[in-house]
């Protein structure tokens, strides 16, 4: 049954990415609003089988990579949808939603094994921290797309290059608008995620910090994205800069998510 | 019946000659009643614009209606014909529904997907509706003609960009700031097309505008057109940084704006973004200001490339606009053949009855001891018989409304049993209504 629902989802995400490509470069009516709900209705199939897996192995799909990487999928388009109905902004799509199918592809590609879950993951904190930490994680993935996007579109405007892409990109001020928006909420659940973590790893081991390579760089990513918020509110910095930042802090937090493993082991 | 147009447009006529054939608005009446007038033109409208002057009218003798359409425009206009005629052009038919659907939706103007000429047309329309000179089939047609120039517009991009470099500025101005409606636009010094770009600015819902020029007068009264803020020459560096559209176009043969100037102003501004845009020649900001962060400068060749750029894309859209059109030509004229087997129906039908009831009546009267009911079942009789005669006929006519065979089987009708010209064109298609 989760199986079923998996494949449907890919399949409405992959026609809903190929849509929002298509977007790119011809204009058809209705295409964006097709696009825009093949992608509604994968998310909510999504939804639908990471829920109907919940309760099938009893707890939260968020302990190994594949699992993972199908929740963060889900967080990163339910974040866009939530975008791009607030912003009209389907360009988005075109960059985001091949980067989140790419990951729910590797997930579904992936065998996971649904293992009894150990006594270390039998805590809360660990559920509370996973969970705010990937929707942080989703936050700042649009943030990154949308970062991106500005910086085309700015080249474009520097350069005096019209037509084409310029086209379809949205307003500078608005992808400005929807960074920073990324941001105030990226920010906070990244800081309750950090801490709700500590504590996780103070019942799981016995001390809140241990310096390890996840921890480290968590903090790293952290402090990024802090020195970009004191920057966008205390000093003034916007546009370019905080784009190249928001590219920054995501990078480092994709070495975060991939390249750092806990010290705790399962 | 058939429609046809007549008319000269700018592509066959100089302004001279358009002048001398336009009809005005105020005195349309009377050229209407007269072009219906003529011999075989049953309804007529008429257009009057700029830059085209045609004649729509419905006629079931295609070649006898458009000579004397030709005579009646020189004729009114007392131009000698052959002066005119050379410029006139005409079509029936297909090609005339294809030509009115195409002036509707802004095909045949100067600059394609303009937005004038639709309304143009529905004025034209509303005398001919108020004067009665157009009756079922323009009335149709030309509603027709609206929804198509309509679905133009909304399927095809042909109207939606900026081709003008003042509309380009506001759009370019767009792309950059996002909505324009909390921003402050200042103009330095004056200039046709800074004042026509303020204009745009301030319809797209902009908050305020500050003007400044090096004489004070000059200032304040653009200001006053604007309801804005007119600031001394002198102090302008102390207010730029109020401005988040900056459109400068003076006299001065040398930079008024360097990028130092500019810095400090977007300081100021906390790095929200600032829209220059230097009409003026020799220009008034110095170019080095595009490197500024936070500030955007754009120059007139800046915004004329968009412009081309914007033209050539209409070309490609006005493709897909022909093909729209070219679908909603067949379902017109479609309904259109389908009028003709109507009164052709009728006006058989009247026959046979006025035949059947001579017979009846003939009989009734010259029979000796009529039985008390007699009458009315030689009425039965005969009616019973006329309709079942009539059934398949009837049938397949309306089926051939639907195929295009109409005008044969018509044609052939109407020869083989002598019937007259259909009754009241009008009346008969009112009750197909």
């Amino acid at each position: 049954m989760t199986h079923f629902f998996f494949t449907v989802t890919l399949a409405l995400y992959g026609c809903a990415t190929a849509a929002y490509l298509a977007c790119l470069v011809r204009t058809l009516p209705g295409l964006a609003q097709w696009a825009s709900r093949l992608l509604a209705a994968g998310c909510i199939t999504h939804l639908l089988s990471t829920i109907h897996l919940a309760v099938s192995i009893k707890h939260l799909p968020l302990t190994n990579m594949q699992e993972s990487l199908s929740f963060f999928s889900l967080a990163i388009i339910a974040v866009f949808l939530f975008f791009e109905h607030r912003y009209k902004v389907t360009s988005l799509g075109s960059f985001v939603t091949p980067a989140a199918l790419l990951m729910f592809g590797v997930s579904a590609a992936m065998h996971g094994q649904v293992r009894p879950l150990p006594p270390i993951l039998q805590s809360n904190w660990f559920w509370f921290h996973a969970l705010l930490a990937f929707l942080s994680y989703a936050a700042f993935t649009i943030a990154a797309g949308v970062a991106v996007m500005y910086l085309i579109q700015r080249y474009f405007l520097k350069a005096k290059h019209f037509s084409g892409l310029f086209l379809k990109l949205p307003p500078l001020e608005t992808m400005d608008e929807i960074s920073y928006r990324c941001l105030t909420v990226g920010f906070p659940l990244l800081s309750v995620a950090i801490i709700s973590g500590s504590i996780w790893s103070e019942q799981a081991m016995g001390s809140y910090w241990n310096w390890d390579p996840k921890q480290t760089w968590s903090l790293i990513t952290w402090l990024i994205y802090a020195a970009l918020l004191h920057g966008r509110l205390v000093i003034g910095w916007r546009g370019k800069r905080a784009a190249i930042l928001s590219i920054l802090g995501f990078i480092v937090l994709l070495v975060t998510f991939f390249g750092m493993k806990h010290s705790i082991t399962w | 019946m058939n429609i046809i147009v007549v008319g000269l447009s700018h592509k066959t006529a100089s302004v001279e000659i358009r002048e001398r054939v336009a009809f005005s608005p105020n005195q349309i009446e009377k050229p209407l009643r007269e072009l219906t007038n003529l011999d075989g033109i049953i309804e007529g409208v008429i257009v009057s614009t700029c830059n085209r002057v045609e004649i729509y009218a419905t006629t079931r003798d295609i070649a006898g209606g458009i000579a004397r359409i030709r005579r009646f425009m020189a004729d009114y206009h007392r131009i000698p014909f052959e002066e005119l005629e050379p410029h006139l052009y005409s079509h029936h038919s297909e090609a005339a529904i294809r030509h009115v659907f195409r002036v509707a939706s802004s095909l045949d103007s100067m600059v394609v997907g303009e937005p004038q000429i639709l309304g143009q047309i529905k004025t034209s329309y509303g005398y001919a509706a108020e004067y009665k000179s157009s009756g079922i089939i323009l009335n149709r047609f030309l509603h027709k003609a609206f929804s198509v120039a309509k679905r133009v517009r909304t399927e095809t991009k042909i109207a939606s960009s900026a081709v003008s470099v003042a509309f380009a500025a506001v759009e370019l101005a767009k792309k950059v700031l996002g909505d324009l409606s909390d921003k402050t636009v200042m103009l330095v010094g004056a200039g046709e097309m800074c004042e026509l770009a303020a204009k745009h600015f301030m319809n797209c819902g902009a908050k305020g505008v500050m003007v400044t020029n090096r004489t004070f007068e000059r200032a304040e009264r653009l200001a006053d057109e604007f309801s804005g803020e007119a600031v001394r020459f002198e102090e302008l560096f102390q207010h730029l940084h109020r401005a988040d559209i900056v459109l400068s176009s003076t006299g001065a043969p040398h930079i008024i704006i360097g990028p130092k100037d500019v810095e400090e102003v977007v300081k100021r501004r906390k790095f929200r973004p600032m829209f220059f845009i230097d009409i003026a020649v020799p220009r008034d900001i110095d170019q080095k200001v595009d490197d500024v962060d936070g500030a955007f400068l754009f120059t007139v060749d800046d915004l004329q490339e968009i412009v081309q750029a914007n033209l050539a894309q209409r070309s490609l859209e006005a493709e897909k606009a022909e093909e729209i059109i070219t679908q909603e030509i067949g379902q017109f004229h479609k309904w259109l053949s389908s009028l003709e087997v109507t009164p052709t129906i009728v006006a058989l039908r009247t026959r046979f009855d006025e035949i059947r009831r001579a017979e009846v009546d003939k009989t009734v009267a010259g029979w000796k001891d009529l039985p008390p009911d007699a009458e009315k079942r030689l009425e039965a009789l005969t009616m019973a018989m006329m309709n079942k005669l009539l059934h398949a006929p009837t049938l397949v006519l309306k089926k051939a409304g639907q195929g295009g065979r109409v005008d044969l089987y018509v044609d052939a009708l109407r020869q083989l049993f002598e019937l007259e010209a259909a009754p009241e064109e009008n009346e008969e298609l009112e009750l197909e209504e």
